[in-house]
C-alpha cells in the first residue's frame, strides 16, 4: 500500500447483464482527506460505492485496507462495517420514530440487555464532541434533515470507521445546513478519517475536498489534486469532451418577455392550496421561460403543485387564454395542456417496476383513455423516438426504469411529458441529482422548446441555472410571493437580497 | 431475431429461471412426472355415462380441470386486487356463501323445495353478481377510501359473511331439483367435458380481452407500484383499487354459481371454506409479489391449477382428507421456497456459471 493510504482499490471490475458498470477502476484514499468521487450519471460511482460497502460483490480486482494483510473480502454491508467502512446515503436510513441515541446504537450491541443510561451518555458525548445540535433522548424525526444526516454520520464515526462514504449527503440541505455538514466533515478529517464524498455540486467539491477521482463510463479517468484541476477541466474530464461554454447557451435563442398587451397563455389569480401557501398571482406567456425561486421550503414547489392540481386547491382561479378553467385534479390540468415534472423523482415521478416504455407513454395513455390502449407497435415507436431524442441510456425499452441511473430516469419523465405535447410545462427541479452533462442538455432543451412556443416554468435550487434559462423569476419567502424580477434585475445579488428581504 | 440460434442451452435455462411463469409450469411438470412414475393410471381418461345417461369423460386429469376452475376464476380477481392494493381479500369464501345464498333465494323464492324454478337461472345469476359486486364495492371502499389494510378490511366479511348468507335464506337450506341448474356444475348433455371448465375458459378469455383492449393492466400496475406518481399522471388510484375489488366480486359470483350448482344446494358453514387461502396461494405460486405492483395473470391461473393438481394427486394416493392440509403444506413450502427471488437468482447464477465454464473449456 502507498504511504498514508487507508484504502486502496485496484482494477475493480463489475458487470451487470448487458452493461459493464466498472472496468478496471483504481481508487486510493489517504488518511485525513476528503476525496471527491466524480462522474456523470452511469459513470459507475454508485456501483463502486456499492462494491465497497458489500451491496454488490465485485467480479474482479482487490480491495486493500490499512491494518489488514492482503486483500480484504467484503461480501455484505456487515463485513464493510466490521472492517471500518461506513456509509451515509442520500436518503436517511435511520428510524425516525426512535430516539437519537437509539439510532446511534441500534444493532450494534451483542448483549441482550441494553444499558440505557450508558447509551444515552455515550451518545451525548459523541454529539457534543462533534458539535451536533441534538439531544440523545430526542426523537430523531423531530430533528431537521440536516441534523438527521449528522446523526447518521455520528453513528458511523462512533463505529470506529476509518473510511466514511457520504453519498450525495447535501442534496436535500439548504446552504446553511450544508455549511454545518462541512464543518463536521472537516472535524472528522482532523481526526484522521478518510472521507469519500459523492456529489453533483461542483461548488461543494471545490469548497471542501482535497482530491478528486473522476470516473467515466465505468473507467478510471484520473486522480487529481483539487488545486491542479480547474472546474472547466473537471467538467470536461467527466464528459470526456470539451464543454461548450455554459454561459453561452442562452445566447443563440431569442428570449421572450411578455409585453403588456398580450394575453398570457396561463394566468393564475389568488390561487392557494391545502399545502399552506398564501394566495398568489402568476402568469406566463407563449414561449416564455420563467421560474420560482426561494429557499427550500419557501413554497416554490407548492405553487406549481397548486397550478397542476396536485394539491387540493382551496381558492383562486386559473385562466387559460383568457377563459377560466377548472383544475381540481392532475388529469384536469393535463387535459388543459399542462405537464408537470415533479420535484421528487422517486416518490412522485417514476413508476419503478414498470419498463421505460410504459413510463414514457403513461401520461399520454391516461389522457387517451382507459378503453383506448396504444398498440404495442405505437408504444414502442413513442418510446424509441424519445429514447433517441433525449439520448436516454437504457439497455432496451423494456428495462425497468428503476435500474436506470438518476439522470436517465429524469429524462424518461421528461419524455413522458414531452410526449403529451403540453402548452405549458412545469419542471420542478429537473436537474436535481443529475450530472453536469445532462443538466446542460436539459437547460438547452428548455430553451429550444420555448423557442418553439412552449411556455415553461423552470424551478431549480441552483440559481445560476435559472439565471441562464429564465427571463422572469418569481421570488418566494415563507410560502408567500415576495417579488418578481426580470430584465436587468435578474442577477444573483438582486435575487439574494429579495429572498433575504432586504429592499436593496 | 438473428441471434436466437446462438443462444446456448444454459442461456435459455437462465432466461427461463428468471421468467415468472416458469415456477408454476415447472411445479406442474414435476407433479405430472411424479404421477407418471408413481402410477401412470393418473393419466387415464375414460368415456363413461353418468347417472342421467349422458356421456362424460372421467379421470384424474378431468377432475383437475373441473375442480380447478373455480380457483382459476378466483385467481383472476385476486391477482388484480393484490396488484392494485398490495393486499389480499380474505372474504372470498364467505363471499361465495353470500352470492350462492342469494342465487338460491332468487331461484327458490320462499319455498325451500320448489318443483319448478321461481326465476330463470340467468336472472338469479345476475342478481348474485350484483350482490357480489356490492360487497366487493364495500370491501373496496374500506381499502381505497378509508385506506384500511386489505386483510383487516376484508376480515369483516370473512367473519360476518357466512351468517349473512344464512340470513338471506332464513337459515334454511333450499334444494334445487331442476336438472338444467345442475348442468352448470356438471355436464351439459352430449358434451363430455365438465361445464366449469368452459366457464373458466370463458372468464379467462374475457380477462384476456379486457387486458388487451383496455388499460386495466397498465393502470393497476402503475397504482400498485407507485400510487403518488400515478396520481400525478392523471390516474385515480382510489377508483382503480376500488375497481379491482368489484372485479373480484364478479369472479366470486361466478365461482359461487359453479359451487352451488355442484351441490344443487348450499351449506353455509362449509361451502368454499378456506378457498381464499388457495386463491392467494395461486397468486403467490404464480410468482406475483403479494405486496402488489407488477403481475402476470397467466402465472396466477397456472398456479391455481397447480394447487388443484396437487390436491387431486394427494387424494389419488389415498391421503386421508383430514391429513390432506399437512401434506399440502409440505409441498407448498417447497414450491414457495423454490419460487422465491432468492432461489431463482441463485439458479440464474448457477446457469451463468455453467455457461462461463463451458466457454472456458
Amino acid at each position: 500500500m502507498k504511504d498514508n493510504a487507508v484504502l486502496e482499490l485496484h482494477n475493480i471490475h463489475k458487470s451487470f447483464p448487458g452493461v459493464k458498470a466498472l472496468n478496471g477502476v483504481e481508487f486510493t484514499l489517504r488518511k485525513g482527506e476528503i476525496h471527491a468521487l466524480m462522474g456523470e450519471n452511469g459513470a459507475g460511482k454508485s456501483t463502486l460505492i456499492k462494491v465497497l460497502t458489500g451491496v454488490y460483490t465485485k467480479d474482479e480486482g482487490e480491495i486493500l485496507l490499512e491494518g489488514h494483510e492482503g486483500p480484504v473480502s467484503i461480501k455484505s454491508p456487515q463485513d464493510a462495517q466490521h472492517v471500518g467502512i461506513s456509509t451515509v446515503y442520500q436518503e436517511i436510513t435511520l428510524c425516525p420514530n426512535l430516539s437519537v441515541a437509539e439510532n446511534m446504537y441500534i444493532g450494534r450491541s451483542d448483549d441482550i440487555l441494553q444499558n440505557w443510561k450508558k447509551m444515552n451518555e455515550g451518545a451525548g458525548k459523541m454529539l457534543e464532541s462533534l458539535d451536533i445540535p441534538a439531544k440523545p433522548t430526542q426523537q430523531l424525526g423531530t430533528c431537521s434533515i440536516a441534523v438527521q444526516q449528522m446523526v447518521a454520520i455520528a453513528r458511523a464515526v462512533d463505529m470506529d470507521c476509518k473510511v466514511l462514504i457520504l453519498d450525495e449527503p447535501t442534496s436535500s440541505l439548504d446552504d446553511q445546513e450544508v455549511q454545518k455538514l462541512f464543518k463536521l466533515m472537516r472535524d472528522l478529517k482532523e481526526r484522521g478519517v478518510g472521507i469519500i464524498f459523492v456529489t453533483h455540486f461542483l461548488d461543494q467539491v471545490y469548497e471542501v475536498c482535497d482530491r478528486i477521482t473522476v470516473l467515466r463510463d465505468g473507467k478510471f479517468e484520473g486522480e487529481y489534486e483539487i488545486k491542479d484541476l480547474p472546474r472547466v477541466e473537471l467538467v470536461s474530464k467527466m464528459l470526456g469532451k470539451e464543454l461548450d461554454d455554459l454561459s453561452d447557451i442562452k445566447g443563440d435563442s431569442e428570449v421572450k418577455v411578455i409585453s403588456d398587451g398580450d394575453i398570457p397563455v396561463f394566468e393564475v389569480q389568488g390561487l392557494s392550496s391545502t399545502s399552506g401557501i398564501k394566495p398568489f398571482d402568476f402568469h406566463i406567456g407563449k414561449g416564455e421561460v420563467n421560474g420560482f425561486t426561494g429557499l427550500l421550503g419557501s413554497g416554490r414547489s407548492e405553487c406549481v403543485r397548486a397550478i397542476f392540481g396536485a394539491d387540493k386547491v382551496i381558492s383562486g382561479k386559473v385562466i387559460k387564454n383568457g377563459k377560466e378553467i377548472k383544475i381540481q385534479k392532475p388529469i384536469d390540468a393535463m387535459k388543459n395542456g399542462i405537464g408537470y415534472l415533479p420535484e421528487d423523482r422517486k416518490i412522485d415521478g417514476i413508476v419503478g417496476d414498470l419498463s421505460v416504455k410504459d413510463n414514457i407513454i403513461l401520461a399520454l395513455q391516461v389522457m387517451k383513455g382507459f378503453f383506448k390502449p396504444f398498440t404495442k407497435a405505437e408504444a414502442y415507436a413513442f418510446a424509441d423516438e424519445y429514447i433517441k431524442l433525449l439520448g436516454i441510456k437504457t439497455a432496451s425499452a423494456d428495462t425497468p426504469i428503476k435500474s436506470l441511473s438518476g439522470g436517465n430516469q429524469q429524462k424518461c419523465i421528461l419524455a413522458r411529458w414531452l410526449l403529451t405535447h403540453p402548452d405549458y410545462l412545469i419542471l420542478d427541479e429537473p436537474t436535481r441529482g443529475i450530472d453536469v452533462g445532462t443538466k446542460v442538455d436539459i437547460q438547452k432543451l428548455v430553451l429550444k422548446l420555448a423557442s418553439e412556443g412552449m411556455s415553461i416554468t423552470f424551478i431549480s435550487s441552483e440559481t445560476d441555472e435559472m439565471l441562464r434559462t429564465c427571463s422572469r423569476m418569481v421570488v418566494m419567502r415563507d410560502r408567500k410571493v415576495v417579488g418578481e424580477l426580470s430584465g436587468d434585475d435578474l442577477n444573483q445579488t438582486k435575487i439574494m437580497s429579495t429572498i433575504a428581504g432586504g429592499e436593496a | 431475431m438473428s441471434n436466437t440460434k446462438k443462444m446456448s442451452i444454459s442461456d435459455i435455462f437462465g432466461k427461463l429461471f428468471r421468467n415468472q411463469i416458469f415456477v408454476p409450469i415447472a411445479a406442474m411438470l414435476i407433479l405430472l412426472i411424479f404421477n407418471l412414475i408413481a402410477d401412470p393410471s393418473f393419466f387415464r381418461i375414460t368415456l363413461g355415462y353418468n347417472s342421467a345417461g349422458n356421456p362424460v369423460l372421467s379421470g384424474y386429469l378431468m377432475t383437475v380441470l373441473d375442480c380447478g376452475s373455480e380457483l382459476a376464476i378466483l385467481a383472476i380477481g385476486m391477482t388484480l386486487v393484490t396488484a392494485a392494493s398490495g393486499g389480499q381479500d380474505i372474504s372470498v369464501g364467505a363471499g361465495i356463501a353470500i352470492a350462492g345464498s342469494a342465487l338460491l333465494r332468487v331461484l327458490c323464492g320462499n319455498n325451500t323445495r320448489p318443483e319448478t324454478l321461481n326465476a330463470p337461472i340467468i336472472v338469479a345469476f345476475l342478481v348474485s353478481v350484483l350482490v357480489a359486486m356490492c360487497f366487493g364495492a364495500f370491501n373496496g371502499c374500506l381499502v381505497a377510501f378509508f385506506k384500511i389494510q386489505p386483510m383487516v378490511a376484508t376480515l369483516i366479511l370473512y367473519t360476518a359473511g357466512r351468517s349473512i348468507a344464512a340470513w338471506i335464506n332464513n337459515n334454511e337450506l333450499p334444494i334445487v331439483s331442476d336438472a338444467t341448474f345442475s348442468y352448470i356444475g356438471g355436464f351439459i348433455p352430449g358434451i363430455p367435458i365438465p361445464t366449469p371448465f368452459f366457464i373458466a375458459a370463458a372468464c379467462l378469455l374475457i380477462i384476456a380481452l379486457v387486458l388487451k383492449f383496455t388499460n386495466l393492466g397498465l393502470y393497476t400496475q402503475a397504482v400498485g407500484i407507485n400510487e403518488s406518481s400515478s396520481r400525478l399522471n392523471g390516474l385515480n388510484p382510489t377508483f382503480i383499487k376500488w375497481l379491482s375489488f368489484v372485479i373480484l366480486g364478479i369472479c366470486v359470483a361466478v365461482a359461487a354459481l359453479i359451487k352451488v350448482s355442484r351441490l344443487s344446494s348450499i351449506n353455509y358453514s362449509v361451502i368454499a371454506k378456506d378457498i381464499e387461502m388457495d386463491a392467494i396461494l395461486a397468486v403467490a405460486l404464480g410468482g406475483n409479489a403479494l405486496s402488489g405492483g407488477k403481475f402476470n395473470m397467466w402465472a396466477s391461473v397456472m398456479g391455481a391449477f397447480v394447487i388443484q393438481l396437487l390436491t387431486t394427486t394427494l387424494y389419488k394416493f389415498n391421503v386421508q382428507s383430514d391429513a390432506l392440509p399437512a401434506y399440502k403444506a409440505v409441498v407448498v413450502i417447497l414450491l414457495v421456497v423454490f419460487s422465491s427471488p432468492v432461489v431463482r437468482e441463485k439458479m440464474a447464477q448457477i446457469s451463468k456459471k455453467m455457461k462461463s465454464r463451458k466457454e472456458a473449456a
